[in-house]
């Protein structure tokens, strides 16, 4: 990083809250905590708005994913866990930096052109993500005016994709259905029958009148999976409605992986967040929008209008130690990197921002359980994301620039437990330059190797990667169809939970979700509760 | 309607704003009216005419003011000035269609305004329906979507500007990819399909145009099977599929190859036994031909006699139901006949042209047809005995089935080209409509499809009449799913019914009886049926005595082809009025009426039926005859039955009393029994 002169001292030193990290979470408590008038002081180690939602250029996106990653290197020898503060009635506790990132492999196959547009890119940490129109998070935004810092676009079409590498029309309208070419006339009419049914069901939810239930109790409380069984729709069609509609991971079918088996009811509603997306705003096509210059734009959105409502900002800035009180082992502040230190009641941390598993030893129990949330916690059945991101020559699909792509479980491979979502955004909403896509995939996964296979299976599904000249001979004319890769990063990121501790709270990471339904539901869950 | 919420009512600021308005409105409306009667037609005076349209694009005097200052401008002006005048005027309408799309003054405005000449901008006029066509607002996009000012200028512009109907049918395409729910986009398509079809231009064939168009169509029905704007065209395209270059068929009476025994006027008590005899009193007989699609051109000079008969040669061919009708399914001569030996008498049609088809088909190849008169000149006293319709029945024989045969055949007049294709795309049709089993529509559509299956192999012994079972059934169906329209269902049940009975020989003489009082009189006993419509009346020619007792029809109507019909019993019906039996008065040879218990005299406020009949007026004056005012229904059926004996009312909502029979007796002077008595003479 770039040496800066150091920051002169902040003054006041004494706040409500201080948030640290600017990323969703973050960004939209400090929005909510400075306009109910509090003061907020929100701080971000990193010379950019976002934390692990930023949008970056590609240079900028390789150095932060390479420092946040797990080193192979031990962590250099921190100085002794506890110092005594300038404060007699406080102690100190220092912070460790917790990597979120691993198995990183940034390969650039056309250097020379990435350089040359290298400032034309804005490539978001966290994608692929997308926003719904009915989104919690565009409630929140009109509601606290984050919507004039932010423009969308439309995401033109979503696809579902096989192994055979043909992408298919995801039927989600009415329109979609009758067009639909991969569809029968009988799956036309179940499907369109079932997505009546979901309307019906909504209807009746707003309107309490009416006391015909369409769809029994019973049939809420058990698998969405076997509910769609029910309703006779094929599996072709139920693999649509499950990860290209409700936006599910896990396979359904298989009860051994499945982590989480959707229920009717929670199907319904994700069906319903679909359906009241697709006509909520009369220029957005379909169900999603995507803002335009990358997700960054969002956290610093929030920002943004936490500023105007008197939150103070302080980039570049980390904070290296925790003070608490002595006796009662109450939190008090922080301590700075400047070495300043800075007192609140409430204090909103990164998720990456953990405590030291050695300094705990020598604390009182108080203590300890005022930093109870900042407590690693040893997680059985570890759950990862591997993501990906590329940068590529023309696109997967002629004609439309942005759009979504789900290969549903088992599509790509047998092994395959989970859903793989790529999305694909162009210049149109300012990411890349003009004859550029870039895409991004995601997979959940239970360990690195799992993950990075399941994401080059999906890229070799969609893209060309360059080889060298003497064999071009091998290529045939499918693989000349698809678009040639330029660019590709691969990593695995942890997902950390939010966990609310009253004084401290520590935010949860970018999820494996395709909006930001659960971000936001933590902060403002957390904001309520500040 | 349409989706359009009701405005509520309106706060008392509205209420003091609009009164403002009106003000405004009224004082641009004196000035207005003040220029145009002293034919101002200044720039000022052009430009408070467009501030008035704009607040009220239905100001027709307003529009018509503006098309006088135009043609006064355009006298004066300079040629170079011409395009800015109308781009001037195209701009007003614009601006007032904003305030009102549906203003009939504006649209005429523009279209008048084009046809003045200004072609350099009609490709901004597509363009301009077009962004009409895309708006974005939902409420006012279905609006437009059905707007037919919209539709009707896009057919004026397309005309202009000649764009082809290819471009056209994408632009429907286009727009019912959007919403199929869009009944003129459909609507259009049709129109399109039938012109290119017609052109046979390229890639239009109605093979390969019919299949392109079900398996389009399709996408609709299956999606959404109860919006019905796709069945609408679908069964639109289904009829096209049955009449697409489908040869006319018809059916003659007497039937070739035929001895008809023509009988005196004792013929009811003759002994002749074959169904073939006609009874004749005025020495003449009818020809009758019968065309399964209503046709025009049938003349002397098209149908031609070769008979040893004489005074045939001008035969005068009137269609029936109407005389001045000019296209009919049924048209009827009277051969007169003056010979005592037999006679064979030959008909041939389309030696000359000039039978056309409703659907556009000409009969080009000729097709001819033979039978034989004999005469039975055996005086008998003539029937005086009431007719009963209960007993005298004996069964059918087996042996005249042989003629009964080629009594209850269609001829098809010409070679059928497309016959194949056709069949083809009915059975696939039948085969995906087979998959949508449990909607109504489904159902309905797949009971046509298999009748319409079922018209086409009618000639094919083996497989005809196989779907009648299921038809029906699909019927019975439909009645107990939809009970709301079971009228309509129950009415297809009928015509499927009958079409059943006059299928094949074997179900027909299952009707078949013939009556002992009346000469062996064939009779068709059609009775208890549940028949609320009739139908399948091409095969019923022959057909002299007819029972359609203890049905459910409403009306006589069709029964107007079944010319040589004597006895008809429709007691026990539901027939509710006299003009309901209007058709009966085409029935010439009508000897014996039964129209007791039905429910005619119902005092209804308004008689529908009449309303479907030709005017009543205009063939009642001749007999200069006072009919009072209640009974002219009744008049205007009986008076033209010359022949009728024997007549029943009993049983029905009107008062039959002392009056009424004296004015039936009145009327009808032939009359020897009503309501089974016996009148004195």
């Amino acid at each position: 990083m770039i040496d800066l002169p150091p920051y002169p001292p902040l003054d006041p030193s004494n706040y409500y809250l201080i948030v640290v990290g600017t990323g969703v979470s973050e960004s939209v408590s400090a929005a909510a905590a400075s306009s109910s008038g509090s003061s907020v002081l929100h701080l971000d180690p990193n010379p950019f708005y976002g934390s692990h939602f930023a949008s970056l250029s590609l240079p900028d996106l390789t150095s932060f994913l390479h420092s946040n990653s797990v080193s192979p290197h031990p962590p250099p020898p921190s100085s002794p866990p506890i110092l005594p503060s300038n404060s007699h009635e406080l102690i100190s506790v220092d912070l460790v930096h917790r990597s979120l990132y691993s198995s990183v492999e940034i390969s650039s196959f056309d250097s020379e052109i990435l350089e040359e547009h290298s400032r034309r890119f804005n490539v978001d940490l966290c994608g692929p993500r997308v926003v719904f129109c009915a989104d919690e998070s565009i409630n929140l935004m009109l509601k606290s005016g984050a919507n004039n810092y932010v423009e969308f676009k439309s995401i033109d079409a979503s696809f579902v994709g096989d192994s055979s590498g043909e992408l298919r029309n995801v039927p989600d309208s009415r329109a979609a259905i009758f067009k639909s070419k991969s569809l029968t006339l009988l799956e036309k009419n179940l499907l369109m029958k079932f997505f009546k049914l979901v309307q019906s069901q909504l209807a009746e939810s707003d309107d309490t009148t009416t006391t015909t239930v369409k769809i029994s109790e019973e049939d809420m409380e058990s698998p969405f999976v076997d509910f769609l069984a029910k309703m006779r729709l094929p599996p072709n069609i139920k693999s649509i409605i499950l990860y290209a509609i409700a936006m599910l991971d896990y396979d359904q079918d298989n009860m051994e992986t499945c982590r989480h088996l959707l229920k009717t009811k929670e199907g319904i509603d994700r069906l319903a967040l679909y359906i009241k997306s697709m006509g909520r705003f009369s220029n957005a096509l379909g169900a999603l929008i995507y803002p335009i210059y990358g997700q960054g734009e969002l956290p610093q959105a929030f920002c943004r209008r936490a500023a105007v409502k008197g939150c103070i900002y302080v980039l570049r800035m980390p904070i290296t130690a925790l003070l608490l009180d002595k006796e009662t082992g109450d939190y008090k502040g922080v301590r700075l990197a400047s070495g300043q230190e800075i007192f609140s009641q409430k204090l909103i941390l990164d998720p990456c921002i953990n405590v030291g598993l050695e300094s705990l030893s020598s604390l009182t129990d108080q203590q300890n359980e005022t930093l109870r949330v900042l407590v690693p916690k040893a997680m059985i059945n570890k759950e990862k994301i591997a993501r990906g991101i590329c940068v590529i020559r023309g696109s997967v699909k002629s004609d439309i620039s942005n759009a979504l792509i789900v290969y549903p479980p088992k599509s790509l491979f047998p092994e395959q437990l989970t859903a793989i979502r790529v999305l694909q955004l162009g210049s149109g909403v300012a990411v890349c330059p003009a004859d550029m896509h870039v895409l991004y995939f995601s997979i959940l996964c239970e360990n690195d190797d799992q993950g990075i296979k399941a994401l080059l299976s999906a890229m070799s599904n969609l893209i060309r990667l360059p080889v060298p000249e003497s064999d071009s001979s091998v290529e045939n004319d499918t693989c000349e169809a698809k678009p040639l890769l330029l660019w590709r990063a691969l990593y695995v990121q942890e997902l950390v939970k939010g966990e609310f501790g009253g004084t401290i709270s520590s935010m949860p990471s970018a999820d494996g979700s395709l909006n930001y339904k659960e971000t936001v539901e933590s902060a403002v869950k957390v904001s309520k509760a500040i | 309607m349409h989706g359009r919420k009701r405005n509520a009512a309106s706060k008392p600021e509205e209420d003091a704003a609009s009164a403002a308005e009106a003000l405004e409105l009224r004082l641009l409306q004196s000035q207005f009216m003040s220029n145009h009667h002293q034919k101002i037609y200044t720039k000022e005076a052009i430009q408070l005419s467009a501030k008035l349209q704009e607040i009220n694009p239905e100001a027709y005097t307003a529009w018509n003011y503006r098309k006088l200052a135009v043609e006064y401008n355009l006298d004066s002006a300079d040629p170079s000035l011409v395009n800015s005048i109308l781009d001037k005027e195209l701009e007003v309408v614009e601006n007032a269609l904003k305030r009102n799309l549906k203003s009939y003054g504006a649209w005429y405005h523009r279209k008048w305004v084009l046809s003045k000449g200004q072609c350099s901008s009609l490709d901004k006029e597509l363009q301009l329906l077009n962004k009409y066509q895309k708006l974005d607002d939902e409420i006012k996009k279905n609006l437009v979507l059905r707007n037919f000012h919209l539709w009707n200028y896009r057919r004026f512009v397309v005309e202009l500007t000649k764009t082809s109907e290819q471009d056209e049918l994408q632009h429907t395409t286009d727009m019912i990819n959007d919403n199929f729910s869009n009944y003129s986009a459909w609507h259009n398509r049709s129109v399109l399909l039938s012109s290119l079809v017609a052109k046979k231009a390229d890639g239009f064939m109605p093979k390969e145009t019919i299949r392109r168009e079900f398996d389009y169509v399709h996408n609709a029905i299956f999606t959404e099977e109860d919006d019905q704007s796709g069945w609408f065209y679908y069964l639109w395209l289904l009829d096209q599929t049955v009449k697409m270059e489908t040869p006319l068929r018809a059916s003659p009476w007497p039937s070739d190859g035929s001895n008809i025994i023509l009988s005196g006027p004792g013929c009811f008590n003759g002994s002749s036994s074959k169904f073939t005899t006609y009874c004749s009193e005025s020495g003449s007989f009818p020809l009758i031909l019968y065309f399964d699609q209503a046709v025009s051109g049938v003349s002397s000079s098209t149908v031609t006699i070769d008979s040893e008969l004489k005074s045939n040669e001008d035969l005068v061919w009137e269609p029936v139901p109407e005389k001045n009708s000019q296209v009919s399914c049924v048209w009827v001569a009277r051969l007169k006949f003056d010979r005592t030996e037999p006679v064979k008498v030959k008909v041939s049609l389309g030696k000359s042209r000039g039978i056309v088809s409703s659907t556009g088909c000409n009969l080009i190849t000729p097709y001819e047809f033979v039978f034989t008169v004999h005469i039975d000149d055996t005086v008998g006293e003539s029937q005086e005995g009431i007719i009963s319709w209960t007993d005298g029945f004996d069964s059918w024989d087996a042996q005249s089935s042989k003629d009964l045969n080629s009594l209850i055949t269609l001829d098809q007049l010409e070679v059928d080209t497309g016959f194949e294709w056709r069949k083809q795309a009915i059975k696939i049709e039948i085969e995906q409509f087979r998959k949508l089993p449990d909607s109504k529509f489904g159902k309905l559509n797949l009971a046509k499809l298999l009748m319409a299956e079922e018209t086409m192999i009618s000639d094919d012994d083996a497989v005809k009449g196989v779907h009648y079972k299921e038809i029906l059934q699909l019927y019975n169906d439909l009645m107990a799913l939809d009970s709301w329209h079971d009228q309509y269902y129950k009415d297809e049940h009928s015509v499927a019914l009958l079409r059943k009975v006059t299928s094949s020989t074997e179900s027909l003489t299952r009707h078949l009886f013939r009556n002992r009082n009346m000469n062996s009189i064939v009779c068709l006993r059609l009775n208890n049926l549940t028949l609320s419509r009739i139908a399948a009346l091409e095969k019923l020619l022959f057909v002299q005595m007819l029972d359609l007792s203890h049905n459910e029809l409403h009306s006589a109507e069709g029964l107007e082809a079944m010319q040589l019909l004597c006895c008809l019993n429709l007691s026990h019906n539901r027939i509710k009025s006299f003009s309901a039996l209007h058709s009966l008065r085409h029935l010439k040879q009508l000897r014996v009426l039964d129209v007791s218990h039905n429910h005619i005299g119902c005092k209804h406020p308004v008689d529908t039926t009449r309303y479907l009949c030709s005017s009543s007026f205009s063939n009642s004056g001749e007999t200069g005859r006072k009919v009072p005012s209640k009974y002219r229904d009744t008049y205007l059926v009986l008076r033209d039955l010359m022949k009728l004996k024997q007549f029943d009312i009993r049983g029905n909502d009107l008062i039959a009393g002392e009056e009424f029979s004296s004015f039936v007796r009145q009327v009808v002077p032939t009359l020897v029994w009503l309501d089974g008595n016996k009148l004195a003479s």
